[in-house]
């Protein structure tokens, strides 16, 4: 129609008046944002049923028999530490600086690792005892819980290997600083749902 | 090295799967033949399979659904016709069989014919009606439906190798476990839903993001077309909803590949977690559904009346009302689990508000037409045919939420009934509403329009036909999913159901019909305008079909139903032609990761549910590799320029042109 008003896009925030489509980074972002919000509704959906089965030991041990808290406090320390040094890696994309990217990423990429390997330790010591996740249904829901939990690390250290090949082969282009962002987001994201598991499955659990 | 797979898995001795699959196969193969010998190959690689562009994605998801409706209908058949069979005997269809039968079609028609639907259609439409160049996440946007295509597949497959579960179209434990049910067919379920689930969820992602974040200048959002509003609510439903799907089947996997015990009889799992689970999303996944359906009726019903839409504040408020109650009323699909008088109670008072925003939307379509020179095309014939079915099947909604009444109607005819009622007469009119209404946009010509009516009368008089007896059959007691029967009295009813199935057979046959003859005259229904209809709303602002970049400049809104605003200020000060200037335009470069991630998608859900473990892997791996490969690439653009751009405005600013000046001098 002649008369629409002819002006290209216009980038911009949300004012009292929509100045249009917002900028490729917010939208990456907002978008990464809303997959975060549909991931910890996926943990929810675990969380309510750990606590639904919480008592359902069939006879089996209970969390109280189970778990030992000063290896999960370790392994808190790993993951807590290894969001600090992902903010650092953060940091130093912002300012483009490739040796701190890559150093801080390899940090907290052993030490996502390191996570794992207690993680894994653990659950293997569990099978050995009898108490893996086939004993009783509270030990299905903690396996699956927390194994959630660690797929997400596993997931986020292979993601965190690629952003670096991406780094040192491509450098920073708005593209992979878009996907930096995002992978900071999942991993301080995944920080979140420990601090949750570490409440609910093992302090809570440990009282059962 | 092949798991479970042998040739026992195939069913030669069952001559309806095999001439079944044998037909579609077939089918598949002859398009396949024409496509190569015609030389399209190249042409649909290019422009269709590794497309980002939202509406070509649009339109495949359309047709994946359509396609999807005849396997689905199919079944529908087999059982109406199993029925008015088997009066104290066995029918045509064996008791294993039959329950595929009916498991294949809810799955079916749920999440790959309904769901596609609407998510074709939302595609298409909602980068239009915001007036942008596209969805927020193109390439995304083309992964999703690879991936529910997969799911579709998965699904297909299990007619020819190996079984479909028996469980129904919600595999409850403890049948759905692995001591009951020790086939492939509820994995086949299983593994395709969480595939398909995946592509739902990234295009909930993708839609929300777009419709909060993506909108032209002035675009506020109390300017924002009905449909947007209700593509919104349906996505932040898909993204609140879907995970929980994801996480109750996962559960269900883990009880039948790992031997856990949420879900079993020993060990202390517990089957009602499953119930609440499934429902917590199955009940939102309802609003998912109609609310699109909603959307279209809105803007058909405005478009052909030639008003605005009434009350469209208290629309909004409607929509977003149903888009928070619809988590809170999952209960009431298992009032018999023994919650007690006072947990039900509440779901049931729960249910029944939330008929409240529904009777609000309806007045609000009523008083909309009340007035208007309404114009009775196909699109608002399917309209009002919704209007009166979908009242009644609310209505018998809103019955069965008195927890009483649902212990007596739990798992009879009259609940199948209820829900046919809703879901044909809601979703399914909508989708072909919307079909007929954006089908010129789409392609440029309209569809024909006799043969349009045709099909409705069919559908709206074989839904009647087909469902009203199921209501009597449930309050005679009849149960649902019976293979055979032994009462006399319910036979004469599901003959009557049995023909009303075959009516809604000539509806689809007229449907077909009117593709193919629009398809043969589309230079008689060709629309030049790119507004055949007198539209309100953007997506009628451009050419039919539009540009790749939708716009050539992107329109700047000031007020709702921003179209009929150009158009009347285009009236006032005719002739004051302005002369812009054209950029060149950067649209997103297409791209096969979609594709190669649905076929390593296939590769790895079919090994899964034949444990071939080496096979996983090496899906696994693939899918990873695609998107490397994808993250490496460098450039990610495909320029239009600004010649080209100008040619293509210009061309429709002086069709349309052209055609106003003529409607101005009749």
């Amino acid at each position: 129609m002649s008369t629409i008003a002819l002006t290209d896009t216009h980038y911009g925030s949300a004012g009292r008046d929509w100045s249009g489509p917002a900028l490729k980074r917010i939208v990456t972002g907002y978008g990464f944002w809303i997959f975060i919000l549909s991931d910890m509704i996926m943990f929810s959906a675990f969380f309510a049923t750990y606590a639904v089965l919480l008592g359902q030991t069939a006879g089996g041990p209970s969390g109280r028999e189970l778990f030992d808290l000063k290896n999960v406090a370790i392994e808190t320390g790993f993951l807590l530490a290894s969001s600090f040094t992902c903010g650092l890696a953060s940091i130093a994309a912002d300012t483009r600086s490739t040796i701190w990217f890559q150093s801080a990423m390899a940090v907290t990429c052993a030490l996502g690792l390191g996570f794992l390997a207690i993680e894994g330790n653990e659950f293997a010591s569990l099978v050995a005892r009898g108490a893996g996740p086939t004993r009783s249904a509270f030990l299905s829901a903690f396996f699956t819980l927390v194994g959630c939990h660690g797929l997400h690390v596993s997931a986020g250290t292979l993601w965190l290997l690629t952003m670096m090949a991406q780094v040192f082969t491509k450098g920073f282009r708005p593209d992979i600083q878009r996907r930096i962002l995002c992978f900071a987001l999942f991993w301080h994201a995944l920080d979140i749902i420990w601090i949750a598991v570490f409440t609910v499955v093992y302090l809570l659990g440990s009282a059962q | 090295m092949l798991g479970k797979l042998t040739w026992a898995a195939v069913p030669f001795d069952q001559p309806i799967p095999m001439i079944a699959s044998g037909v579609v196969a077939l089918a598949i193969l002859a398009t396949l033949g024409w496509v190569v010998i015609k030389g399209h190959l190249p042409y649909l690689w290019r422009e269709w399979i590794t497309s980002v562009d939202h509406k070509r994605i649009g339109v495949m998801y359309t047709l994946l659904a359509m396609v999807m409706l005849l396997r689905g209908f199919s079944d529908a058949i087999m059982m109406r016709a199993q029925q008015s069979l088997a009066l104290h005997g066995q029918g045509f269809l064996p008791p294993e069989h039959y329950d595929q039968v009916f498991s294949a079609h809810g799955t079916i028609m749920i999440f790959f014919v309904a769901m596609p639907f609407m998510i074709g259609l939302m595609n298409f439409v909602v980068p239009l009606q915001l007036g942008v160049r596209d969805v927020a996440f193109p390439t995304l946007n083309s992964v999703g439906f690879w991936l529910t295509a997969t799911g579709a597949l998965l699904v297909n497959i299990s007619l020819v190798v190996g079984e479909f579960a028996r469980t129904g179209w919600l595999p409850y434990p403890p049948l759905s476990e692995l001591a009951y049910s020790p086939g492939v067919g509820v994995d086949y379920y299983l593994w395709s839903l969480e595939i398909s689930g995946v592509g739902t969820l990234v295009a909930g992602i993708n839609l929300v993001t777009t419709v909060l974040k993506i909108r032209t200048r002035g675009m506020s959002y109390l300017r924002m077309p009905m449909f947007c509003w209700t593509t919104l609510a349906t996505n932040l439903l898909i993204v609140a909803a879907f995970p929980i799907l994801t996480a109750t089947l996962a559960m269900l996997l883990l009880d039948r590949y790992l031997g856990f015990h949420f879900f079993t009889n020993e060990a202390g799992g517990n089957v009602m977690m499953f119930m609440n689970l499934i429902w917590a999303w199955g009940h939102p996944e309802v609003y998912i559904l109609v609310l699109p359906a909603f959307g279209i009726f809105s803007e058909v019903i405005s478009t052909f009346s030639g008003k605005p839409l009434f009350g469209y504040r208290s629309m909004v408020a409607a929509t977003m009302a149903i888009c928070i109650l619809s988590f809170m009323v999952w209960l009431h699909h298992f009032f018999t689990m023994g919650a007690g008088a006072d947990v039900n109670a509440i779901f049931g008072i729960a249910t029944m508000i939330i008929a409240v925003p529904t009777g609000v939307k309806v007045f609000n379509w009523l008083f909309t037409m009340y007035g208007g020179r309404v114009r009775f095309q196909t699109p608002l014939l399917w309209s009002i045919g919704f209007m009166v079915t979908f009242i009644i099947g609310g209505m018998t909604g809103v019955l069965m939420a008195v927890p009483p009444v649902a212990f007596v109607l739990h798992n009879s005819l009259f609940l199948v009934a209820h829900f046919h009622n809703v879901i044909i007469g809601g979703v399914l009119f909508g989708a072909f509403a919307g079909y007929t209404y954006w089908f010129p946009k789409a392609f440029g010509f309209k569809l024909h329009e006799g043969f349009g009516k045709a099909a409705f009368w069919c559908w709206l008089v074989g839904f009647y036909v087909a469902f009203m007896p199921l209501y009597v059959l449930g309050l005679l007691g009849m149960t649902r999913r019976m293979q055979h029967y032994d009462v006399p009295e319910w036979r004469p009813w599901l003959v009557v159901a049995a023909c009303g199935a075959a009516l809604i057979m000539c509806g689809i046959a007229f449907q077909i019909v009117q593709l193919v003859v629009s398809i043969r005259q589309r230079e008689q229904l060709r629309d030049e305008t790119g507004d055949p209809w007198d539209g309100r709303s953007l997506e009628w602002a451009t050419t039919s079909p539009p540009p790749a970049f939708n716009f050539a400049f992107l329109p700047e809104v000031s007020g709702e139903d921003a179209f009929w605003q150009f158009k009347k200020r285009a009236a006032e000060q005719s002739g004051s032609e302005e002369k812009p200037e054209y950029r060149a335009i950067e649209i997103p470069r297409n791209s096969p990761t979609g594709f190669v991630c649905a076929f390593f998608a296939t590769v790895m859900g079919f090994a899964l549910i034949w444990h071939i473990w080496w096979m996983v892997a090496v899906g696994a791996i693939g899918a990873f590799a695609t998107f490397v490969v994808f993250a490496w690439r460098d450039h990610d653009e495909d320029t239009i320029p600004a010649d080209e751009v100008a040619r293509i405005d210009r061309r429709h600013r002086a069709q349309s042109h052209a055609i106003l000046s003529r409607e101005a001098a009749e």
